[in-house]
């Protein structure tokens, strides 16, 4: 499915991406030509939703690779230290919890310009925190766990203790846990590009293209469902990919 | 005799204990002024039942925990305040009760056995030396590929063993190292540690709560009650003739074999190994059948 979505050679109007107008075919139905239709300036919606699927895509991979990582070490940290440690980040994860994203991505978006990257920066500065409680729970776990302490006699580091025996131990829920997180962040950034605050016109985004189209519904209602639906495909695909690979992982836990 | 290998003195180790909403604290004296010493080369066994403080002591020894007050020497040397030195790491080593807890489920056993190799900077060939130390706990040299989950827990427990052995230590603390085994599997793995003791000079501190085990295995024992050592000795006259009370409760609370029973056990040619062929399981259905077991 996604690697269908990074190819810009299966679209039949590559060139509609940009700001073109063929206003001999605005406001098409959907058809064998424009399977999506065409939206107001005849422009072929299935072209730009693929489109609009990779920026999506590349929002997800951005937020989540800056965040992923920030997070997983600061809840290793305080999960294995305890004391202090714990108290500072945990008390910073609790106040950064307590701000929604798409609050905070508002704010980014209002304070900077609305752009991609501003949006992107906004929504990862929050979303380290679900994984720094996730990984913090597991780590608490694991820290009174037998092999913890057998690593500590061994005389291993607490660098070898935390990333060789601790890590690996996470790494079934860290996967479970930014699949599913990828359809929520597409959602945002979707959400936020609907408002005129993420992804600007020209390029292409399902949030956009939906706002953009529902001043013409409910005529021309191909115009804003279609990529509507394309943000439902995706963020469900990413869900169902998350359940999937959680029972990938329980059969691995049982066996 | 020769200077102790491990000396332990007037060792205090306290827990709060907070009650239900925080009230009703109150102090257990979890290891309560305990001293021993064990010389090289010896067995020496720490009986008691659970909570009478025997793992706090083994977890103070490893340095795991800090004790309230008291000493701990090992060959003349306070560990105390080096306690997590690599020098002490390289000198006790400790076998942990359930081996299916103390090994790593997502690393392979040749991973679990290098830890201590890495850590210790060991010179030499380390691929080699896990396969040294499999060969040493009676394991082939290909189960450094496994993973814990595809073993048995003799094998785990031996796995362990080879992992505690790596560093060369001269003391090993063994902490309960077989309650968590089927029986069958429970004397393989302690003529396993028999073996090891004759072979590389090792000294034990054996910590249980198995005194038909004890008994046979440990040369001296400490009997451990309510934090407190309340008898010493060798294991002969200790346990033929007991002389503090609670000495005599444990003992008389240990299930006995008698002379009949004894008369009644099957002999049965044993592999070593695991798993009886199915021969010996139809032998052992037939006895089971033909006499009545006392219970």
């Amino acid at each position: 499915m996604t690697l269908a979505l990074l190819a810009p050679y299966v679209t039949p109007f590559p060139e509609h991406v940009g700001a073109v107008v063929d206003f001999a075919n605005r406001h098409q139905a959907p058809s064998a030509v424009h399977w999506f239709g065409t939206d107001n300036v005849g422009r072929d919606i299935f072209s730009r939703a693929i489109f609009g699927l990779r920026v999506s895509l590349l929002l997800a991979v951005v937020v989540l690779g800056l965040a992923i990582p920030v997070g997983v070490v600061l809840g290793l940290l305080a999960g294995y230290f305890g004391g202090w440690v714990e108290i500072v980040i945990m008390r910073v994860t609790d106040i950064a919890l307590a701000i929604p994203p798409l609050v905070m991505a508002l704010a980014v978006a209002a304070v900077l310009t609305p752009s991609l990257t501003n949006s992107m920066l906004a929504i990862a500065l929050l979303w380290w925190t679900w994984h720094t409680r996730l990984i913090y729970s597991i780590t608490r776990q694991l820290r009174s766990q037998e092999f913890v302490e057998a690593a500590e006699t061994l005389g291993a580091s607490r660098a070898h203790i935390l990333f060789r025996e601790i890590l690996p131990n996470c790494v079934s829920a860290i996967a479970v846990k930014t699949s599913l997180d990828a359809g929520f962040v597409i959602l945002i950034g979707a959400a936020l590009s609907f408002l005129g605050l993420g992804i600007q016109p020209p390029t292409p985004d399902l949030g956009t293209m939906v706002a953009s189209g529902a001043s013409f519904l409910p005529d021309y209602w191909w115009e804003s469902v279609l990529p509507g639906c394309a943000i439902l495909f995706v963020a469900m695909g990413f869900n169902l990919l998350g359940d999937g690979l959680r029972d990938l992982f329980d059969v691995e836990d049982v066996r | 005799m020769t200077a102790p290998v491990l000396e332990v003195r007037n060792l205090v180790k306290t827990f709060a204990v907070k009650g239900a909403f925080g009230r009703g604290r109150g102090i257990v004296r979890a290891v309560d002024d305990v001293s021993f010493s064990i010389g090289a080369g010896e067995v020496f066994g720490l009986a008691g039942e659970s909570g009478s403080g025997k793992s706090t002591i083994a977890r103070m020894v490893m340095g795991l925990s800090q004790p309230d007050s008291g000493d701990i020497l090992i060959d003349g040397q306070s560990i105390l305040g080096r306690g997590t030195s690599l020098a002490h790491r390289q000198q006790v080593q400790m076998v942990f009760q359930n081996p299916g807890a103390s090994l790593n489920p997502r690393r392979t056993v040749g991973q679990s056995i290098r830890v201590p190799l890495d850590a210790h900077n060991f010179a030499g060939d380390r691929r080699a030396r896990v396969g040294e130390l499999l060969e040493m706990a009676q394991l082939p040299a290909h189960f450094a590929d496994r993973f814990p989950h595809e073993l048995s827990g003799g094998q785990k427990q031996r796995v362990a063993i080879a992992r505690a052995l790596a560093v060369e230590p001269r003391l090993l603390v063994l902490d309960e190292p077989t309650s968590a085994l089927d029986v069958s599997v429970q004397s393989h793995v302690i003529e396993l540690l028999e073996d090891l003791v004759a072979q590389l000079g090792l000294t034990y501190l054996f910590i249980s709560h198995d005194l038909s085990l004890m008994r046979n295995f440990a040369q001296r024992v400490g009997i451990l009650y309510l934090g407190k050592i309340v008898e010493t000795g060798p294991v002969a006259p200790v346990f033929t003739a007991p002389q503090h009370d609670y000495t005599r409760l444990l003992l008389a609370s240990v299930p006995v074999i008698s002379a009949e029973e004894e008369a009644l056990r099957p002999t049965i040619p044993m592999i070593d190994g695991d798993i009886p062929t199915a021969e010996q399981l139809l032998a052992l259905r037939e006895l089971s059948q033909t006499k009545e077991f006392k219970t």
